[in-house]
């Protein structure tokens, strides 16, 4: 139906209501005579008590038709309006309904809407994880240490190699002084980084006024503690800069990568080798310089006593011996280094055999097989010379003798390995072999300006060719030296630990501000923090009692790093009482052989430098802390937030702030409890979940935590 | 007059033909075996030319050339330096020490006479 046609019946039928009610009551006043006065009253009272009826039910419709519907229609808007995935009922009028499926229209569209852009955020989500996982994974694989800071020397990113050569295994310290968000300069000396970024800002300033934008990066040697040597190559990190009415769009560097290399083992070979050199020119002089005036005095004076003559002749004999022995003890003792003159790789012997047949398979049409492998070689060579050279002579073989068959065995012989390449049938003679040796190898259209023998020497190796008559079997025989084994590098990418997120990374501290700023101004949400617990011989510290273990982990972020824990038992060297066993479950056994308290507080000084420390009822371990720094030498003088009293900033109506009252109501599953670093990993969630809390009554900084934890009535509280 | 000459050498090979030599040229010739010896002979026999050799016990060739240019009772003494290592460094090290000359090992022993004849004046 229309709405206007709706209107005029509308109208229509409240004129006919009207109309019959006025009709029927005239006719009850006109046709009186025949009726009674109070029949009279009571008819038109009847009729008028009809009309009500009529009138209240019409009203009622309407009323719920258009008023109540709308509404309900509005409330039900409301909802909609906060979660997706409701639709309106239908129901009320025409009209309202109507409204309803426009609602509802409205509804669907935004529902699309939103599930598009979940969508687009999984799989942003998606290739930024995988992303992540192929630069881990690439990370892991690199033989060099890398380390990512931003310009605050927080780090951002490292890899297990970087871990392992920064770690300093020092007793009583099983806390690394690698990890994120942590400063490199506990690494690194202060002074040698910030000159390195200098030069790196230098180069940036050079480049953006149009300079040639050459190679950008710096390099430094420095020594780590354990005392090795490693050279860095240092590199910007560079963020777009968006563009403002002042300047246009540019860049600015925001931090750094590190790239380590360990050169310990290069800087010695190098000085053993000067070592070398100077010990053959000076100490070479000497014992010349005696020949040389002995000599020139017998041949210039040739009139003296032969008595004389005698002695200077011995002179010259001792001195000439002196001089060989002096050269072979030399050359023996830097064997090693002189014949690295060429870059040689380390190669597991089977494998360059196994490449060497498959290349003289493919290139000179004639089956090589493997005859006998020593899969333990490890060689050092010119693989890719090694194999030209080996391919060229089988080349040859086939070429001029028709060699079909051609066998390969390498063996060890002493410290040396022996490459054969053996044949059996005719075989040239060994004047055709050397001259084969001698030649340019030009094999399947490659020219090499190099012999095999030029090869061989490279690899610092000799070749020679053999004929065994009886048996008619040939070889050319190449003796190579071998190598060590290289070290196992711990291949622990980050993905497979325990299948969690990666920790090695967290490029969100780039937001992590430049400069030097009080912490206190810091919103808690931007600090480090260490979560630490001890478990202790027994309460009182001031009587004697000592820590037996501290166990700590660390918050960046927001994110618990599970993976950059402490946890360290002490020797106490105090008696452990069977009560306190019962609590802490540690007993004297396991504390034999611990380290004691002051192996052990330096390394957890270092584990938590630059960082808040948190812990439950802070002030019990803190005192334990304290109690050792005059001995020490060290201070705990970071900032301390303590959970028990945020727990009565966040709840003061409560009577329980233990942590196991306070996880149960955080909603934090307590797993591990009594040990320390359980405990620590459990106050450090309880932590995290505060933080929300405390936002909420206002309390965002470092600062505002602490004053508030200061009015709580436990801070009163002294051991 | 007689020229004196000390060599002062730690090594017996070399000091037997130094010391066939400077005979022959017919010198007078004193020998000391390490560096105290060296400077004590210096200073008791007044040598008017000290060989020295650089890498001596007790007292290296650098420290006694010191001690006898600081002596105003020595002046005059000439010093030839000689040396097993060549290195430039340690050349102007003995020159700037107040060594006459330096001769590297291993010399001609006529260029050796030369250089004494020379700073001789004889």
């Amino acid at each position: 139906m229309k709405p206007a046609r709706k209107l005029v019946l509308a109208i229509a039928a409240v004129c006919i209501f009207l109309l019959a009610l006025i009709a029927g009551i005239a006719a009850l006043m006109g046709g009186g005579a025949s009726m009674a006065a109070a029949d009279r009253f009571s008819l038109l009272f009847l009729l008028s008590l009809g009309a009500c009826a009529v009138a209240f039910l019409v009203v009622r419709e309407l009323y719920g038709q258009y008023v109540r519907a709308t509404l309900r229609l509005a409330e039900e808007t409301g909802a909609l309006v906060a979660h997706s995935g409701i639709r309106l009922a239908d129901y009320g009028s025409v009209e309202l309904r109507a409204v309803g499926r426009a609602v509802n229209l409205l509804a669907a569209a935004r529902d699309a809407l939103e599930s598009d852009i979940e969508g687009r955020v999984r799989e942003a989500r998606a290739s930024l994880e995988e992303e992540r996982g192929r630069l881990a994974a690439l990370m892991a694989d690199l033989n060099q240490s890398v380390i990512v800071c931003n310009l605050d020397g927080r780090t951002l990113l490292y890899n297990q190699r970087a871990l392992q050569e920064l770690s300093s295994p020092g007793e009583g310290g099983k806390g690394e002084l690698l990890g994120l968000g942590r400063s490199i300069y506990t690494v690194f000396d202060r002074a040698l980084i910030a000159h390195a970024l200098e030069r790196l800002q230098q180069q940036k300033l050079q480049q953006d006024e149009g300079g040639e934008s050459g190679e950008s990066g710096t390099h430094f040697v420095t020594a780590t503690r354990a005392g090795r040597l490693l050279r860095a190559h240092m590199s910007p990190v560079l963020s777009a800069v968006a563009e403002t009415p002042d300047q246009p769009a540019t860049s600015m560097i925001t931090g750094f990568v590190l790239i380590l290399d360990d050169i310990t083992a290069t800087s010695e070979r190098d000085a053993r080798r000067d070592a070398l050199i100077q010990s053959l020119t000076e100490g070479g002089r000497g014992p010349l310089g005696n020949i040389r005036a002995a000599a020139e005095t017998i041949s210039d004076f040739a009139d003296m006593p032969a008595e004389q003559r005698e002695r200077f002749l011995s002179v010259i004999r001792d001195e000439a011996q002196a001089l060989s022995k002096h050269l072979e003890s030399a050359a023996s003792a830097f064997s090693d280094d002189l014949r690295v003159l060429w870059p040689l790789e380390e190669m597991l012997g089977s494998e360059l055999v196994a490449a060497a047949v498959r290349r003289i398979g493919e290139r000179c049409s004639l089956v090589a097989k493997i005859e006998s492998v020593d899969e333990s070689l490890w060689l050092q060579v010119d693989s890719f010379g090694l194999l030209q050279a080996l391919s060229f002579l089988a080349a040859r073989l086939h070429d001029e003798y028709e060699i079909r068959d051609i066998r390969l065995a390498l063996s060890r012989g002493g410290r040396l390995a022996q490459l054969d390449l053996m044949w059996i049938g005719t075989s040239m003679n060994s004047e055709t072999a050397m001259n084969w040796e001698m030649d340019a190898m030009n094999t399947g259209g490659e020219a090499s300006p190099l012999s095999v023998r030029d090869v061989v020497a490279r690899c610092n190796g000799e070749i020679w060719f053999q004929r065994e008559r009886a048996s008619h079997r040939a070889f050319f025989r190449i003796l190579l030296p071998c190598a060590d084994a290289p070290r196992e590098v711990v291949r622990s990418t980050a993905a497979d630990r325990s299948g969690s997120r990666p920790e090695f990374y967290d490029f969100d501290l780039f937001r992590s501000s430049a400069g030097n700023h009080e912490l206190d101004d810091l919103p808690l949400t931007e600090l480090a923090f260490t979560v630490f617990d001890t478990e202790t011989t027994g309460l009182e510290p001031s009587a004697g009692d000592e820590i037996i273990q501290i166990g700590a982990t660390r918050i960046v972020n927001r994110r618990i790093l599970s993976q950059e824990s402490f946890d360290q038992l002490v020797d106490p060297q105090h008696h452990l009482s069977a009560e306190s066993t019962r609590i802490h479950g540690i007993t004297p056994e396991m504390l034999v052989g611990q380290p004691v308290i002051a192996n052990v507080l330096p390394a957890f000084h270092a584990f938590c430098a630059d960082t808040v420390l948190v812990a439950h009822n802070a002030a019990f371990d803190m005192r334990f802390l304290q109690l050792k720094e005059d001995a020490l030498g060290i201070r705990f003088d970071q900032p301390v937030l303590d959970t028990l009293l945020l727990s009565a900033v966040i709840h003061p109506n409560q009577e329980m702030h233990r942590l196991e009252a306070i996880s149960e109501r955080l909603g934090v599953s307590v797993i591990g409890r009594h040990t320390a670093l359980g405990d620590a990993i459990v106050t450090a969630e309880v932590f995290l979940k505060m933080l929300p809390l405390l936002a909420a009554m206002g309390i965002h900084t470092l600062r505002q935590a602490r004053e508030a934890s200061e009015k709580t009535f436990h801070a009163r509280i002294k051991y | 007059m007689t020229k004196k000459v000390l060599i002062a050498d730690d090594e017996p090979n070399i000091v037997i033909s130094l010391e066939f030599l400077l005979r022959r040229e017919g010198f007078e010739v004193v020998v000391a075996v390490d560096g105290e010896e060296a400077l004590t002979k210096a200073r008791a026999e007044k040598p008017d030319l000290v060989l020295l050799d650089v890498m001596m016990p007790k007292m290296n060739g650098f420290d006694v050339c010191q001690a006898i240019r600081a002596d105003a009772d020595l002046a005059g003494m000439r010093v030839l330096m000689l040396t097993a290592k060549g290195r430039e460094t340690e050349v102007s090290k003995g020159l700037g020490l107040g060594a006459d000359a330096y001769m590297t090992k291993p010399f001609s022993t006529r260029d050796l006479v030369a250089q004494v004849r020379l700073l001789l004046g004889s």
